[in-house]
């Protein structure tokens, strides 16, 4: 009993030390932004293999998720007598959580464990103590642009795992079960806020890039320069972006709304 | 004369009263080598003694606990970040597996530190880094990746990378290891050539005997944190401690010995019959 | 070279599709014609309860909405809720006699406010006080009256 209590304590400062690092870490990656402003091809090829090499996985999830929640949202309206308000149900879902939230997990899955080994694998074959020995930071060549990469790139996918999911949603609902175009969207055009849903849902996107990449670069930058190393960062990495994006989650929204 | 601006005459790099420890074992106890300029200086000793954590410490990667390193005129502890980094811009390092950027061509990896560090324009960085690649005669893989190259090219690659820049002072980290004859030839005469024609100071660390013996003009042999011996290799060659005798003719027992310390034979393997 | 030309190419439709899908979804699944519409002007109108009224709340008339609720505060003197309504500037003819009541959309929804005409020739503008207000029904109050007058009777 004990020794689960004191695994669960260990847990827990585990998870405060990380946190406090990442944020001393973030702090440094702020800094030196400028300086890797200067070098814009860099970034460019980070937010491809960051940002555009997951958009498959992105609008297939997308698509699925939205026709899934057209056919809930139909049967569990359809009790109701209430499918004409199946629009606005897919949509609000999609744009305050489903949206950034799911994304931001497959992110952190797809892109997050990439940038987690890349940067691992660089320390483990000296290439980091390379660099630092050419007196040329690490961190400014090669963990900012993937940071600005990832925090730039969220919020695109988000945007377009919605708006696929909303296609879905309506395809379903429309197309399939048969609810009124019309009644589909004039309820949304109603109901649905800019500042309220939308932006809040852009908000919560950048958010969870900033925590997702932030956790996944960190890993990866301290890693322990062996093969379990690596692969022991880039699990925690999936773990911990998780955790933090549901958390933040559960923050913005109490925040928010 | 600024204090941490002295003026070191001959010596290159300078150690005094090194003290290191990491956890239970004291790495290095007062230790003191002095690298002369222009010349190839080797660190020997078994493996485990800390050689490249010394490397590493001459080259500002890591702190000791106590002891004062001069390079270049420079002492090391009293730098800052900004002044250790112009610093390493003279220093050359190659790391034991080249270190090579994968994700790099063979001429970009080159490139990299002309592009970080200075303004040129393309073309004249193009000339500079097929230069550097002819001296290591490797001009004509120019764009292989790393990946594609035996550990003997990546380790040619990684060296002409070092000398981008034209520093003062190289540092080789155990560069025959794990190379073919052939290659451990084309390592050693281009450690001697470029240290002669491009007036270098070059520090090897190995543990390699006849390589470093036919290239270094000066020797260390360091055991247990201390020098145990030093000079050129023909001095070293008429050393008459029984230590360095071992080493350098690598005999299998010795001062050093072969059984690692354990109880006593029969009585680990009969216990169970004894009871 | 030419596989950065690939990736340039790619990592640029990827930036488009993004901003693309950030666009459709704000145009076409929002509200957004609601915060389009220019050249408003503000009224208040005092309420003795507002219910459940908040914030950017429709303004309707004749279920046509016309506006919305910019700003609700409570008015230290008469103890009345002052409510701001921006009105859309196409519907610049609205009388000042008309009154604004706190209604309620469905039977459980959200509150908004309704304006009925007066007929008066004089019409609203900029900073212009609806005089005429009813304020939300609240439900506790209402069943509070239907029980006593049910005791009175």
């Amino acid at each position: 009993m004990m020794g689960l209590l004191r695994e669960a304590w260990y847990i827990v400062l585990d998870f405060l030390e990380m946190l406090g690092a990442c944020g001393f870490f973030l702090v440094k990656l702020l800094r030196l932004t400028p300086q890797a402003l200067m070098r814009p091809r860099l970034i460019f090829q980070q937010v491809f293999s960051v940002g555009a090499m997951s958009l498959v996985l992105i609008m297939v999830s997308g698509l699925f998720i939205g026709m899934v929640l057209g056919l809930q949202g139909y049967n569990t309206l359809n009790k109701f007598a209430a499918t004409s308000a199946l629009g606005t149900l897919v949509v609000l879902s999609l744009l305050r959580e489903l949206g950034p939230v799911v994304t931001a997990v497959l992110f952190a899955g797809r892109a997050g464990t990439a940038l987690t080994s890349e940067i691992g694998l660089m320390r483990a074959t000296e290439q980091i103590a390379g660099m630092e020995m050419m007196a040329v930071d690490p961190v400014r060549r090669v963990v900012v642009p993937r940071f600005l990469a990832g925090v730039i790139s969220m919020p695109l996918l988000v945007a377009i795992f919605n708006a696929i999911g909303i296609l879905g949603g309506y395809l379903v609902g429309v197309a399939l079960m048969g609810v009124d175009i019309g009644a589909f969207w004039s309820q949304v055009h109603g109901t649905v806020d800019l500042y309220d849903d939308f932006l809040s849902g852009v908000l919560k996107s950048v958010v969870f890039g900033i925590a997702a990449t932030l956790i996944a670069v960190f890993e990866g930058y301290y890693a322990q320069p062996t093969a379990e190393g690596v692969s022991r960062a880039t699990t925690r990495t999936v773990v911990n972006s998780a955790l933090a994006v549901l958390a933040l989650d559960y923050l913005l929204t109490a925040f928010m709304f | 004369m600024a204090a941490n601006e002295q003026q070191n005459g001959e010596n290159a790099v300078e150690v005094t009263g090194l003290r290191y420890r990491r956890g239970e074992k004291q790495i290095f106890d007062r230790l003191n080598i002095s690298i002369p300029r222009g010349k190839v200086t080797a660190i020997m000793g078994p493996s485990g003694t800390g050689k490249t954590t010394l490397l590493r410490v001459m080259t500002g990667q890591e702190r000791p606990d106590r002891g004062r390193i001069v390079v270049e005129g420079r002492n090391l502890a009293r730098l800052d970040d900004d002044e250790l980094y112009a610093l390493r811009r003279n220093i050359g390092f190659l790391f034991q597996n080249g270190a090579l950027f994968t994700d790099l061509s063979v001429f970009e990896n080159v490139a990299f530190p002309l592009r970080e560090h200075t303004r040129l324009q393309e073309h004249l960085i193009r000339h500079l880094v097929l230069m550097k690649l002819q001296a290591v005669g490797l001009r004509g893989a120019s764009s292989m990746m790393p990946g594609e190259m035996s550990g003997g090219m990546a380790r040619r690659v990684a060296l002409a990378r070092a000398i981008a820049l034209d520093p003062k002072i190289i540092f080789y980290d155990e560069p025959f290891t794990g190379l073919d004859p052939i290659s451990m030839g084309v390592i050693v005469r281009l450690i001697r050539v470029l240290n002669d024609s491009l007036g270098l100071t070059s520090v090897i660390v190995s543990h390699d005997v006849a390589e470093v013996s036919s290239v270094a003009d000066q020797s260390y042999l360091i055991s247990n944190g201390k020098v145990v011996a030093r000079g050129t290799p023909e001095e070293l060659d008429r050393n008459k401690s029984a230590w360095v005798r071992q080493f350098l003719q690598g005999l299998a027992d010795g001062p050093v010995p072969f059984h690692y310390p354990s109880p006593d034979y029969a009585t680990q393997l009969l216990g169970e019959e004894h009871r | 070279m030419k596989q950065t030309r690939t990736i340039e190419i790619v990592t640029g439709f990827f930036i488009i599709l993004g901003f693309v899908a950030l666009y459709i979804v704000a145009t076409r699944a929002t509200n957004i014609r609601a915060y389009g519409e220019s050249s408003g002007y503000s009224v208040t109108a005092s309420f003795a309860n507002i219910g459940g009224l908040k914030v950017r709340a429709p303004v309707t008339m004749s279920g046509v909405t016309v506006g919305r609720v910019t700003e609700i505060r409570l008015d230290p003197q008469s103890f009345n809720a002052i409510v701001t309504l921006e009105i859309n500037g196409t519907y610049r003819g609205i009388p000042d006699d008309t009154t604004a009541s706190i209604l309620t959309a469905g039977l459980l929804g959200e509150q908004y406010i309704g304006l009925s005409p007066g007929g008066s020739e004089t019409f609203l503008k900029q900073g212009s006080r609806i005089t005429y207000t009813q304020s939300a029904l609240v439900l506790e109050n209402l069943i509070g009256k239907f029980l006593s007058s049910g005791k009175g009777s």
